[in-house]
């Protein structure tokens, strides 16, 4: 590890334009991820701003019903809180299923969403992986596959998003705050990540210097009747193969509304507005959720080790519909 | 002017302590190498073992993925800061009587831990097996388990951890 200078920032103003200015500076939250890149030499900044006390340590009720969550909102603070328990339950379970209970006290919400991903070629330096050094290849095509991307992967990258949070935040409609040098800006959380394309290196659509302050959920109804499931290689404490966070309004035995993301299949939490636009107006059947999995995974391309991936997600998806419908299927 | 050390202040076990680090040492190096504290302890380096769990500000937190400059001003407590007076802990006397362990190397972790799931149960908190996140959900063998999945005992004492741990949760006591 480079030594480096260490600031605790006090305004947010002066963080943003301290990293801003500096190309070798970097934020530092919770430090659960960055500080083990670093470790493996995977980043090395000159610079830390350390913004943990920085005032956005609260989940605040919105004039319009929805919940601002401030950006330092501890994960295990998050998914305690009694509103989002109770008005947005697939956000608080995709807390839970991630890391464990010592890392949820020290991530935040916002290194959450920009916690990078776990692809072992990523994370082992001695592999090439364009994410890290862009032009190097890739050493995930022609290895070990089963933890890697189906949907919208690249010839550079297949690497899949790790945070289970987005996802969730992906099906409930958030919107991202964000500051800069120059003012504040907005993101869709569904449109902060992007697909890999000819530049891995970039997880999301954020600039350097910019720094995430809130996340705002817009008052949805529907929200009170979602679920977060998560399917991995052990029963708690890994990462997801496939998980799946969906809100749905059901009428008269047909969907009035619903929401639906996957996890572990992309460079980014997949958003399956096919898969929606197929429910809405449909029956709440096993045969309409099977139709509506099968229209989003239609364009998926495995790679040798995850095909198992397509029946997973299908399974998933039809099984979390289920029991948002009414139907017991755990 | 760029700093690559820092002078920091530690409330450790009770103990305030002064000391000036490279930035880049971990909390936990700086327990261990720099003040001694070898209660917790490092497994794997990479948040994934939970043997280097302590309570900082009262809160259950693995040490080697924290920056001991972040952690300036904060209060520290070890499982040997969980005895006081020399009187152990309940936990400490409940992992003897179940045989809660076997090479020990993990125990301070896993007790510092085990401390954090009882004051987060006693919180109303949540967890990933809790059927329905509305409700506040009563500390059983499964729950026991999902909560302490971050940490892992080479010597596979789960089922006497879990054992110690729903003896204590059971009686009610108190934690730190």
């Amino acid at each position: 590890m480079i030594p480096f200078d260490y600031r605790r920032a006090d305004d947010v103003d002066s963080a943003v334009a301290t990293v801003t200015g500096n190309p070798a500076a970097a934020f530092l939250g919770g430090g659960t991820n960055l500080v083990d890149h670093m470790k493996l030499g995977i980043a090395g900044p000159e610079l830390l701003v350390d913004v943990t006390h920085l005032p956005f340590d609260r989940v605040e009720e919105l004039p319009d019903g929805g919940l601002r969550i401030g950006a330092n909102v501890r994960n295990s603070d998050l998914a305690a809180h009694p509103l989002v328990r109770e008005r947005y339950p697939a956000l608080a379970q995709a807390v839970l299923a991630g890391a464990s209970g010592q890392l949820r006290n020290l991530a935040t919400t916002g290194g959450n969403l920009l916690q990078r991903t776990r692809c072992v070629y990523f994370q082992d330096v001695t592999t090439p992986c364009n994410k890290r050094t862009p032009g190097e290849g890739c050493a995930a095509l022609h290895g070990y596959t089963r933890y890697h991307a189906v949907l919208g992967a690249s010839r550079h990258c297949v690497a899949v998003h790790p945070s289970d949070l987005a996802v969730a935040l992906t099906a409930l409609d958030a919107v991202v705050r964000v500051r800069r040098a120059d003012g504040e800006r907005t993101v869709r959380a569904s449109a902060l990540h992007r697909l890999p394309g000819a530049h891995p290196e970039r997880d999301t659509v954020l600039e350097h210097g910019e720094l995430i302050t809130a996340v705002d959920l817009p008052p949805l109804p529907l929200a009170a009747n979602s679920r977060y499931r998560k399917v991995r290689d052990r029963a708690s404490y890994a990462f997801a193969l496939v998980s799946v966070a969906a809100a749905l309004d059901v009428a008269d035995g047909r969907v009035r509304d619903v929401r639906l993301a996957l996890g572990g299949v992309a460079h980014k939490p997949w958003h399956a507005t096919l898969a929606e636009h197929v429910l809405r107006g449909g029956p709440t059947t096993v045969d309409a959720f099977n139709a509506a999995a099968d229209a989003e995974l239609a364009e998926a391309q495995p790679l040798p080790d995850n095909g198992f991936k397509l029946k997973l997600a299908r399974n998933l998806i039809v099984s979390v519909l289920r029991a948002l419908a009414g139907e017991d299927t755990r | 002017m760029v700093n690559t050390e820092s002078e920091i202040t530690l409330l450790v076990d009770g103990a305030p302590r002064r000391l000036t680090v490279d930035n880049r040492v971990t909390l936990l190096d700086a327990l261990r190498d720099r003040l001694g504290v070898t209660s917790p302890k490092k497994g794997c380096d990479h948040g994934q073992c939970g043997a280097c769990t302590v309570l900082l500000d009262g809160r259950r937190v693995t040490t080697c993925l924290t920056f001991a400059v972040a952690c300036d001003g904060a209060e520290v407590t070890t499982s040997a800061g969980l005895a006081v007076d020399g009187r152990l802990h309940p936990l400490h006397q409940a992992f003897l009587d179940h045989d809660g362990f076997q090479c020990g190397y993990c125990t301070p972790g896993q007790i510092c831990s085990a401390a954090g799931v009882l004051d987060e149960a006693r919180a109303g908190w949540p967890s990933a097996v809790t059927a329905d996140v509305r409700t506040t959900p009563s500390l059983g063998e499964e729950e026991i388990r999902e909560r302490m999945s971050g940490n892992l005992c080479r010597c596979g004492a789960y089922v006497n951890i879990v054992a110690a741990i729903s003896e204590v949760a059971g009686k009610g006591e108190a934690g730190p």
